[in-house]
């Protein structure tokens, strides 16, 4: 993949340092006052700098010569800076979700039967989204593709992060975690690599399977969405969180996929994409529980310390793809506006 | 035969997780083949498709078909 576009001034500063000359100085791309980004969680700028310097960790960039940027000393500063402001945004995000839970000690003897049923609960309140909603009932085929190609910067990467988890944690929270990764990266088969039913999805519409052009028009809170993940899988200190973020995810995947299934056959879309989706109604059956019973309360049997990480990347998970989800149906509503009108 | 053991988790209020079944067979004798390491079993007969759990456990509101 080539570097995607840079669109203000994070993102240059970024994108001109990895583009700089290999092995040369260069500066410490200018961590922008960061005074200036009002809401780090949709400034695309910002999410994008931070985009790009995650995926030095994944699959990097043809276009960048240094092999060594993924360590770089200066790019790491740069990287720690914008992550102390994304996480602070992401707290604060999750201290003003209104939280009408019992505190973890009222839900259960063990640590392991709090995280459970504090993980339960959360993720009961919440229905088919109404991004779900909108696409099985009302999404013309080009919004339908317009959802695709926003999801596609975490789809074409889909479960990588959590990868990173594995030898950060131990005992029978690491086999459930191998187990359920074993699942999404094909169970043994490289047809169903749930990032290759993705690509064919996509391919069957004829939409490029490259990531760049995705990364370079999805919202920022798109983008925040993926870099969460990066955040709580990159940082020990906060596999908790991913962990948590990773069963509230899977537990309320499974219904909208169910309802995003239905509106594909409405559409008479390809095959690829009812594929796709319909793998993933039975799979994130399966994943939820992995995720909830075996991975979250396992984690924290062991290390019960945990559990308030755990519980905070739920409620990131719930609050951040909420917001992203908000921004997309805003979109929607307005080009549909905006066609009314024009 | 093999060691293989097939093991049955139970998931309060949800599925049951099945591991190392080659198939779950249906009241009407229908036999489902397992095609992955683990299958959640629908417990609550809600599911759009049975054998396996669709979540619909979750599900709290009627269902709506298309």
């Amino acid at each position: 993949m080539r570097l995607p576009q840079p669109c203000g001034p994070l993102s240059e500063g970024v994108v001109e340092t990895l583009r700089a000359r290999p092995n040369g100085p260069h500066a410490v791309p200018e961590p922008r006052a960061m005074g200036d980004v009002t809401y780090p969680l949709t400034d695309r700028d910002f999410q994008l700098a931070l985009w790009i310097l995650y995926e030095l960790h994944y699959r990097g960039f043809d276009d960048v010569d240094d092999p060594h940027a993924e360590w770089d000393p200066l790019l790491m500063v740069s990287r720690a800076a914008l992550e102390r402001t994304f996480e602070h945004a992401v707290r604060r995000l999750v201290s003003e979700t209104p939280d009408e839970a019992p505190a973890l000690e009222d839900l259960g003897d063990t640590p392991a039967e709090q995280v459970t049923a504090a993980l339960v609960r959360m993720t009961a309140r919440s229905g088919p989204s109404d991004v779900a909603q909108f696409l099985h009932r009302r999404a013309t085929r080009e919004e339908f593709c317009s959802y695709l190609a926003e999801r596609a910067v975490y789809h074409l990467r889909e479960s990588d992060p959590q990868s990173f988890v594995l030898p950060r944690i131990g005992g029978a929270a690491k086999v459930a975690l191998a187990e359920l990764q074993y699942d999404e990266y094909g169970g043994g088969r490289p047809d169903r690599l749930h990032q290759a039913l993705f690509a064919r999805a996509l391919d069957s519409l004829g939409m490029t399977t490259d990531l760049a052009p995705y990364v370079e028009r999805a919202t920022g809170a798109t983008l925040a969405s993926v870099n969460l993940m990066s955040l709580f899988a990159l940082n020990r200190r906060l596999r908790g969180a991913a962990m948590g973020h990773l069963a509230a995810f899977e537990a309320t995947s499974s219904l909208p996929c169910e309802r995003i299934l239905r509106g594909a056959r409405r559409l008479r879309l390809p095959d690829a994409v009812i594929d796709y989706y319909d793998e993933h109604v039975e799979a994130d059956a399966v994943h939820e529980q992995l995720a909830i019973r075996g991975i979250c309360a396992a984690l924290v049997a062991d290390e019960p310390e945990l559990a308030p990480d755990v519980v905070l990347g739920a409620t990131a998970c719930l609050a951040v793809d909420g917001l992203a989800g908000e921004v997309l149906l805003d979109g929607w509503r307005t080009g549909r506006h905006d066609r009314a009108a024009g | 035969m093999s060691n293989r053991r097939v093991v049955v988790t139970d998931c309060p209020g949800g599925p049951l997780l099945v591991r190392g079944a080659d198939e779950v067979v249906g009241i009407d004798g229908t036999a489902a083949p397992v095609e992955r390491a683990v299958v959640a079993v629908c417990r609550c007969g809600r599911s759009d498709r049975l054998p396996w759990c669709d979540d619909s456990h979750r599900d709290r509101r009627r269902k709506t078909k298309t």
